[in-house]
């Protein structure tokens, strides 16, 4: 893999987790247990829409196939999609939503912090204008999992049922592969290792707070989702999402 | 769809358009900064794109304008429009050959809100962002915010997300009212 692929890869990789995290959170329109949590969710999706938007943006320009950012998110299928197995998971209840926003946020926050310094220029304003977005939601998303963790013994069990459910997933987040190295290299990427324990020391303080069990650090993890190998949710998103810019190529207005 | 004749509205609309400046090296940087104060924030109309510190920088080259705008957040939608009506109002003061150009660093920040837009933005009904944006602690306690309508200090957040990105949602305790709060970021 020459370096150019691997900085298409990664800033794809980018785009494609803050998008379908960003329909994820869509899918609570209307729906959301309280009111305040459906503006909340609809934010942190506008946010992550528009973060991508910049990422598929410079996506495109890289790799400069005369594809657009739009046709980048539409006219993709599920094989080509290169976000965290994560953020493709069902909204199940509220704490599993949160915890899966909760999981990504943390990921997201180190992530962007240290992309700020990217040798890329365009990554590292990206990221500024991002991080900023990105610290919001994990203050939320961290108070919600310290509240439902730590509040009555439904709630608790839920959150810990969530913790569960998700951790699997989670792997995927801190084991670097190929492109994350090769970013890493170019002084572009976080540090691996250093993204590893970052993540996995806010996660155990909030954990702590919240009285709930993070799952074990060798426990086995579902992996494949930066390399298009996605869980059968991914497929069903993407006929929602795009069915649309699918069924009429040539509207430029909705 | 029928080919249809000219309205008045039409004609209306047409002679509206102000002609080409013939000298627009006539409008210093310092009056396309005035002119600029005179387009407001669709979302939040007290405030001007001036005073909510998203336009960076304004510059002449030859006939050529270019205008530096950051958006507020990466996801804002009124960000296209807000750049529309910029081109629009530059346009009608006669200017032909614009560029708006989209910045994202230095990220803006609440902090660039000018003194005057803070006020506005009391006097709307929305507190402004109180401190430094660079002073929130990642996982810190809220800081205490003074209600726009009673100045009451005694107040609650209701939802970290209000009815924009920019904006949570709070209510005074004392004068019962529910208020926007415009998020330090």
């Amino acid at each position: 893999m020459t370096q150019q692929q691997a900085l298409q890869e990664y800033v794809l990789r980018l785009a494609d987790s803050a998008m379908i995290l960003g329909q994820r959170l869509s899918e609570l329109t209307g729906k959301a247990p309280a009111v305040e949590e459906e503006l909340a969710s609809m934010n942190v999706a506008l946010d992550l829409v528009g973060q991508a938007r910049n990422w598929y943006e410079y996506a495109a320009e890289l790799i400069d196939d005369g594809r657009n950012a739009d046709n980048l998110c539409f006219l993709r299928d599920a094989h080509d999609y290169r976000n965290l197995l994560l953020v493709e998971q069902p909204n199940e209840d509220y704490a599993v939503t949160i915890a899966r926003q909760f999981f990504f946020d943390v990921w997201h926050y180190f992530t962007l912090k240290s992309l700020v310094n990217a040798s890329d220029e365009r990554i590292a304003s990206i990221a500024a204008k991002a991080v900023k977005e990105a610290t919001y939601h994990l203050r939320r998303s961290s108070e919600w999992v310290k509240r439902m963790g730590d509040g009555t013994e439904e709630s608790h069990r839920r959150m810990q049922n969530a913790f569960d459910i998700l951790w699997r997933f989670t792997g995927e987040l801190i084991t670097p592969d190929d492109v994350d190295n090769a970013m890493f290299k170019a002084g572009i990427g976080p540090d691996p290792e250093q993204l590893r324990q970052d993540w996995l020391g806010m996660v155990r303080e909030v954990s702590a707070q919240a009285t709930v069990t993070p799952g074990a650090e060798d426990a086995w993890m579902y992996m494949g989702g930066k390399r298009g190998e996605h869980t059968e949710h991914l497929g069903h998103i993407l006929a929602v999402m795009q069915f649309l810019p699918r069924a009429y190529p040539d509207a430029t207005t909705w | 769809m029928n080919e249809r004749e000219p309205s008045s509205v039409d004609l209306l609309i047409a002679s509206d358009r102000v002609p080409a400046n013939a000298n627009p090296e006539l409008l210093t940087e310092e009056a396309i900064w005035a002119l600029l104060e005179n387009v407001k924030d669709p979302e939040v109309p007290a405030v001007s794109v001036v005073e909510l510190g998203i336009i960076r920088r304004v510059d002449w080259d030859g006939e050529h304008l270019t205008v530096d705008v950051t958006p507020t957040y990466s996801g804002c939608p009124a960000t296209e429009l807000i750049e529309e009506l910029i081109a629009e109002a530059l346009r009608a003061a006669g200017i032909r050959h614009i560029k708006i150009n989209q910045v994202l660093t230095p990220a803006w920040t609440t902090d660039w809100i000018t003194e005057e837009g803070r006020e506005k933005l009391r006097a709307f009904g929305i507190a402004p962002p109180q401190g430094s944006a660079s002073k929130m602690s990642l996982l810190g306690v809220d800081e205490v915010i003074a209600c726009p309508h009673c100045g009451s200090e005694h107040t609650e957040r209701l939802s970290e997300f209000g009815s924009t990105a920019c904006k949570a949602l709070y209510r005074c305790l004392d004068c019962r009212e529910p208020f926007d709060y415009f998020k330090c970021i």
